[in-house]
């Protein structure tokens, strides 16, 4: 079958994703809500309307100086993310395949202050089932999580997480996940599902926000990524897809680095 | 409310004024323009249209649109209370997690599956039916089901005009009487076949309806909106084939394959010299005259704030479910439900769906499914378990729904299954993953009813408010026996036809209670404003006109009594057909009630 890829149908040259990385932008996903939040009321008669990038495309993660983290924090944010995600010979851990640096871009985007979700008070706790109710942001909840973590770790173990060896992280992380360990000042159980979850959708989201770098996840799992056209393979039942897989701004090896 | 009434400003007055441009407003306002009524849609959201909003080359972004939202209503815009019990206090809804409410010219039909289904005939009768067949003590004494005032027959055309506005690509079961092997053979009469034929099915899908045949039931292809294969449909616009890219729901359709308004109606619609929308202006009123027996058309607030009142004879409202029981009372209009008295209309018969599932793990050095390569219709299901179509009288519950393999996707973050007893994280969980994305399937849907309560229901907040300084509404919503009783039974169905697949671990995942506002099910909520025969009952007669206001149509799920065990578009859309003849060929000749109270 064809190389079938989702970026452009007929235009394979390079050029095309050098233009689109070179965009100066700033945190990845700062344009993500501004099409609904600020668009203006228009009317609409006639003819179909119709703007050039009216959606707005994805705004790539740029590697360079954490945006939210401290130096400290992203040290402690790489060693759980490889406790999450360790590295094994066919496939790169959290750190090396850019978790941190994904979390760190997410938090210092809308998705850290919880933009577009309804932050009204008061603030009750409730049941289960009727979801969070915290105050605190996603950003905030990762600088008192932090915080309350390397506390915990400089008094129990006399040196910050970073620097502890495989066994006790992985033991202060399972104690965490099982309540068996609290921390002061910040919701242990609640800051770890917290890591969890941004942690392991780093890994599997388009390379594109900054994690899962080089697809190391979709290699590892045999996603094929962001295409576009299975028709000529949906009937090839029980047999493996031969292409591999291709995030939004095409392969590496497409594009000069 | 933003600005006193002396600021509004008051636009020319239109014959019709339309509240919210999805399927159904795209839908009358289409019909009405033929009509040659001079129409106006106000639509809460955006401007969203393939080319500029979600074009192929960044739409398969699961980040994005699955994680993050990007295409549905912001909370922060709009949100609702929740609790389970009457005597909980209710809390906001601070992130959508049950279900995900749209905004934007399109609706749901930018970001649904597209699964495009009928109910059955004995699903509009639902009440005489099942009294009829197990006697009226067979019913919960707090169950509140009506029959609709609407049969199947009443609806079939209408059916077939949306399939074939749609082009759904689907195989008949029942035509006109007549059964058909490959097909549904419990659907109701189908007057011709479907517009397209089945779309073609992945591995999954195929070796699922395979052993379901073996098991002695009769699979079928989900009727789907994917189309498959190209299409021109009444109104001359051009669908072309689903390319199975595994980014269908919860993502717009670049490729113009998914039925949506904008690939089925919208570019003739807005060429209508009297059409027009507006877009992110949103409507806070449906005003009425003093007596409050007549609407004088909406007021609304654009994306300035600016107040606007847009006068019309005839307003249409159709909104998402919830949008619209939240406009009726706010406008005052129709008696609000009281469950404790047990008297008015509005909140009443508040449902949603009863979603189970089944996942199944395979040896990987013999089955490979390709899970990515999708649709967001695709499947084989069976109906043997779905309304009353089996014999419930033994069971000791009513209701049920069609068992699908349906797996739309293998988007990773959500669709990376691992057998149960694996580690949440480390290298036992990597491992996993690795050893299970490709052999597992994820996609079984037991797709089943929820039928309506006395304590289920609909009302404003006492507490939260809008961003307008509105009540939110509060939804007061849990799970009955009867249809836990019904997920556990059909779960044990599924199990056994994975099991007969060959899967090595068969997981059952009935649905469980109480229900949790953040664990995603459908979006099909329901009711709230019901159509029906008695005033007292319904908030609507059978054409969805207003028995308050009868200058008012709402369209849309919130006129279902209760739902049945299907996918609600279909019904949807065929509800307004339904309704814009009725306004066509009655209303218009003799403006006033169809029905007499």
């Amino acid at each position: 079958m064809a190389e079938l890829r989702v970026f452009c149908t007929g235009d394979l040259r390079p050029g095309r994703f050098d233009r689109w990385r070179r965009r100066d932008l700033l945190a990845s996903t700062a344009a993500l809500l501004a099409s609904t939040a600020l668009a203006k009321a228009e009317l609409i008669r006639g003819a179909l309307p119709w703007t050039p990038n009216a959606g707005h495309p994805p705004d790539p993660v740029k590697l360079g100086p954490w945006l939210y983290f401290t130096a400290a924090e992203a040290e402690t944010i790489e060693a759980i993310a490889d406790c999450i995600i360790p590295p094994d010979p066919q496939t790169a851990g959290g750190k090396d395949s850019g978790c941190a640096v994904y979390v760190d871009r997410q938090l210092a985007g809308p998705y850290g202050r919880s933009k577009g979700l309804y932050t009204k008070p008061p603030f009750m706790s409730g049941t289960k089932e009727q979801g969070p109710q915290s105050e605190a942001g996603p950003a905030a909840k990762y600088r008192q999580g932090l915080a309350a973590l390397d506390r915990h770790c400089r008094s129990a173990h006399g040196k910050p997480f970073g620097q502890l060896d495989d066994a006790t992280k992985n033991s202060i992380l399972s104690d965490l996940e099982n309540k068996k360990l609290t921390l002061q000042n910040a919701d242990g159980n609640a800051f770890f599902e917290q890591v969890l979850k941004d942690v392991q959708q780093g890994f599997f989201a388009d390379p594109i926000y900054g994690g899962n770098r080089d697809m190391a996840s979709w290699k590892m799992i045999g996603f094929p990524g962001a295409r576009y056209n299975y028709l000529d393979w949906i009937e090839r039942h029980n047999e493996r897809f031969p292409l591999p897989p291709v995030g939004m701004t095409g392969r590496a090896e497409w594009s000069e680095r | 409310m933003v600005g006193a009434l002396d600021m509004t400003r008051k636009l020319p007055k239109k014959d019709v004024v339309i509240i919210g441009l999805g399927w159904t407003g795209s839908i009358l306002a289409h019909e009405l323009t033929d009509e040659g009524l001079d129409v106006v849609a106000i639509e809460r959201g955006p401007w969203r249209d393939a080319p500029t909003e979600f074009p192929p080359n960044y739409a398969q972004d699961e980040l994005r649109y699955r994680i993050r939202h990007e295409l549905f209503l912001q909370p922060a815009q709009n949100t609702f209370t929740f609790r389970n019990k009457m005597n909980q206090t209710a809390l906001p809804i601070r992130n959508w997690g049950a279900f995900m409410p749209p905004n934007g010219v399109g609706g749901g039909g930018v970001h649904w599956n597209a699964e495009t289904w009928r109910f059955l005939p004995s699903d509009f009768v639902l009440r005489t039916h099942l009294t009829e067949r197990y006697g009226a003590a067979f019913l919960p004494e707090d169950m509140t089901i009506q029959d609709w005032g609407v049969t199947y027959d009443d609806l079939e055309p209408h059916y077939d005009t949306f399939e074939y506005l749609c082009g759904t690509s689907g195989t008949a079961g029942n035509l006109q009487g007549k059964v058909q092997d490959g097909g549904n053979p419990f659907e109701g009469p189908r007057s011709r076949p479907y517009p397209n034929p089945a779309q073609k099915q992945g591995f999954g899908h195929t070796l699922w309806a395979k052993a379901a045949r073996d098991l002695g039931y009769k699979p079928f292809p989900q009727p789907s909106g994917n189309m498959s294969r190209a299409y021109t449909n009444p109104l001359g616009l051009r669908l072309g084939p689903c390319t199975y890219c595994g980014f269908c729901e919860w993502f717009g359709c670049g490729n113009y394959s998914k039925a949506s308004p904008q690939t089925t109606i919208l570019p003739v619609l807005v060429r209508k010299s009297n059409f027009s929308a507006r877009s992110n202006s949103e409507v806070t009123r449906i005003n009425t005259d003093r007596a409050g027996k007549r609407a004088t058309g909406v007021t609304f607030v654009d994306s300035s704030g600016v107040e606007w009142e847009q006068p019309a004879d005839l307003v249409i409202l159709s909104a998402y479910t919830m949008f619209n029981v939240q406009l009726l009372l706010h406008s005052k209009i129709g008696q609000r439900y009281d469950p404790v008295a047990n008297s008015g209309v509005i909140g009443r018969n508040f449902t949603h769906q009863t979603m189970s599932s089944v996942d199944g793990f395979f040896d990987k050095s013999k089955f490979n499914f390709n899970p990515f390569i999708a649709s967001g219709a695709i499947g084989m299901c069976i109906d043997e378990f779905n309304g009353d179509n089996f014999d419930h009288a033994a069971l000791g519950f009513v209701g049920g729904g069609y068992l699908g393999q349906v797996q739309t996707n293998g988007r990773p973050i959500e669709t990376s299954p691992v057998p149960p007893g694996t580690p949440r994280w480390g290298a036992k969980w990597k491992d996993a993953k690795r050893d299970n994305y490709l052999s597992s399937l994820a996609g079984g849907s037991i797709h089943s009813s929820f039928y309506s309560y006395r304590d289920v229901y609909l009302d404003l907040d006492p507490a939260y408010t809008d961003r307008f300084g509105r009540p939110l509404m509060r939804m007061t919503i849990d799970f009955h026996d009867n249809e836990l009783k019904a997920a556990n039974y059909l779960t044990d169905k599924y199990a056994e036809i994975v099991k007969a697949m060959g899967a090595n671990q068969v997981v059952k995942k009935p649905r469980k209670g109480p229900y949790d506002v953040t664990a995603y099910q459908t979006t099909h909520l329901n009711g709230g404003a019901i159509m029906g025969s008695d005033p007292k009952t319904s908030a609507l007669n059978r054409y969805l006109q207003s028995w308050d206001v009868p200058n008012l149509f709402v369209m849309g799920a919130s006129a279902f009594p209760q739902n049945a065990g299907y996918n609600p578009t279909g019904t949807v859309a065929a509800l307004a057909f339904w309704s814009a003849k009725a306004i066509r060929e009655q209303y218009l000749k003799n403006p006033g009630p169809l029905v007499d109270a």
